[in-house]
């Protein structure tokens, strides 16, 4: 279980349900260390702006980590955590190890429009 | 929108959360900013055992008692703030918010820290996360029985290095120089652990591979002679570089971009100080961090009574 204010996504069903009632969803999957912690106060922070946008945590090591490690997008990633973004339940982006805040609203605006 | 304070604090890691605990203690409005998340550098540090007083904790969790002590004193800590202008210059000093918020204040204490100095070659922004890493602890069991390499020769590469070879197969310690900045006995740590080799007075040229890191290029720097240690990762452990750059020339920096300042840590800006790893010193401590904080607290606040006064 991951310490934060997000959402947390605890199983495959779960993880199912939120790709399927959100448009946009944007998914950290990672583990409470020193990499993960800044994106997911990035998230925290960010939320109440990108009204538009599902902002949910995952914990690497559990069964449902499977359903963001197992991607395509995220074969060959060596570095947490492992954030992607959903649109209408497909990936469209993703990215390995830490992110700054301006490189997280680079890809939400590009991907699901500015701020709401 | 405006809003005016005693003391501006730009930066909320140890030193600028020290400054802010003094100054809001002394009764004085304080407003701490940062870009990032509050903390600085320490909220990358897995494990902090030496700051006295305090047993073994997450450096996250160190900050955290900081911030919510500065909070208690009545201090205003900002995380994410989105700064567009920053005007150290004349007696009130300004800073500007992407959201047209407005601040001023009398003082200002620049604590603004570091961030990891990349090595600026070919491919390093094109592995990270897919080979390179800036951190062992989080980053360390993707390389089980994979060979690595360790750019870097001071304390924090090779401890890193000692600690990586839990999961890796072979450790390749890539250094520019031809002897190590660190303490004696990690070095001795290092050369003692049969995973580790070291490969010297190397400039690093750059970082190869598909679709992920393959393999480390780098050249002796004496002979010219071509190195490429072929690896599934590399640790990159080069110091780091101070955040002076939004202040631009609103106050003398050294060479390195550091900022300049006396005992009492006045910059050459009046009213401006500086306290932590953003300052031009040798020793980059948390206990560091926090002393140039008191110390900046304190200037500040005699500044400002000077100024109401």
């Amino acid at each position: 279980m991951l310490q934060t204010g997000l959402e947390h996504i605890e199983s495959e069903q779960a993880f199912q349900e939120t790709l399927e009632k959100n448009e946009n969803v944007m998914v950290c999957c990672g583990r409470m260390g020193p990499m993960c912690l800044p994106v997911y106060d990035i998230m925290e922070e960010l939320r109440p702006e990108y009204t538009h946008v599902a902002f949910r945590d995952m914990a690497f090591d559990a069964p449902v980590g499977r359903v963001i490690r197992s991607l395509p997008e995220t074969a060959g990633f060596m570095g947490l955590p492992f954030t992607v973004y959903f649109k209408n339940g497909k990936v469209v982006a993703a990215t390995s190890s830490i992110q700054s805040m301006d490189q997280v609203t680079a890809i939400l605006d590009e991907q699901f429009g500015a701020e709401g | 929108m405006s809003t005016h304070y005693d003391i501006v604090i730009l930066g909320a890691g140890p030193a600028g959360l020290t400054a802010a605990i003094y100054a809001a203690r002394a009764r004085r409005s304080v407003l701490v900013l940062d870009t990032g998340t509050v903390g600085g550098q320490p909220v990358l540090t897995h494990a902090v055992a030496n700051y006295p007083g305090v047993a073994e904790t997450s450096g996250r969790n160190l900050v955290q008692v900081m911030a919510q002590q500065a909070r208690d004193f009545g201090a205003e800590v900002v995380a994410f703030a989105r700064i567009t202008e920053v005007d150290l210059a004349g007696e009130v000093k300004s800073i500007t918010l992407r959201n047209g918020t407005r601040y001023t204040a009398t003082a200002a204490v620049v604590a603004t820290g570091g961030v990891p100095r990349k090595l600026g070659v070919d491919g390093e922004d094109r592995f990270v996360g897919q080979g390179i890493s800036y951190c062992a602890t989080c980053d360390g069991d993707f390389f089980t029985d994979r060979p690595i390499a360790v750019v870097g020769g001071g304390n924090s590469a090779l401890e890193e290095a000692v600690s990586l070879s839990r999961y890796a197969s072979r450790i390749t310690v890539i250094h520019e120089f031809d002897h190590f900045q660190a303490e004696p006995w990690i070095v001795a740590e290092a050369r003692a652990n049969p995973k580790i080799e070291f490969l010297m007075n190397q400039r690093v040229l750059g970082f190869t591979g598909e679709s992920a890191l393959a393999a480390v290029r780098s050249a002796d720097k004496d002979t010219g002679d071509l190195h490429e240690t072929v690896v599934d990762g590399c640790f990159v452990f080069v110091g780091y570089v101070p955040n002076s750059a939004v202040l631009s020339d609103q106050v003398k920096t050294s060479e390195r971009g550091e900022i300049l300042a006396d005992e009492a840590l006045r910059t050459s800006q009046p009213g401006v100080f500086a306290a932590g790893d953003v300052r031009n010193k040798r020793v980059r401590q948390i206990t560091t961090a926090v002393a140039d904080g008191t110390v900046a607290a304190l200037s500040a606040l005699d500044h400002v009574n000077e100024a109401v006064t």
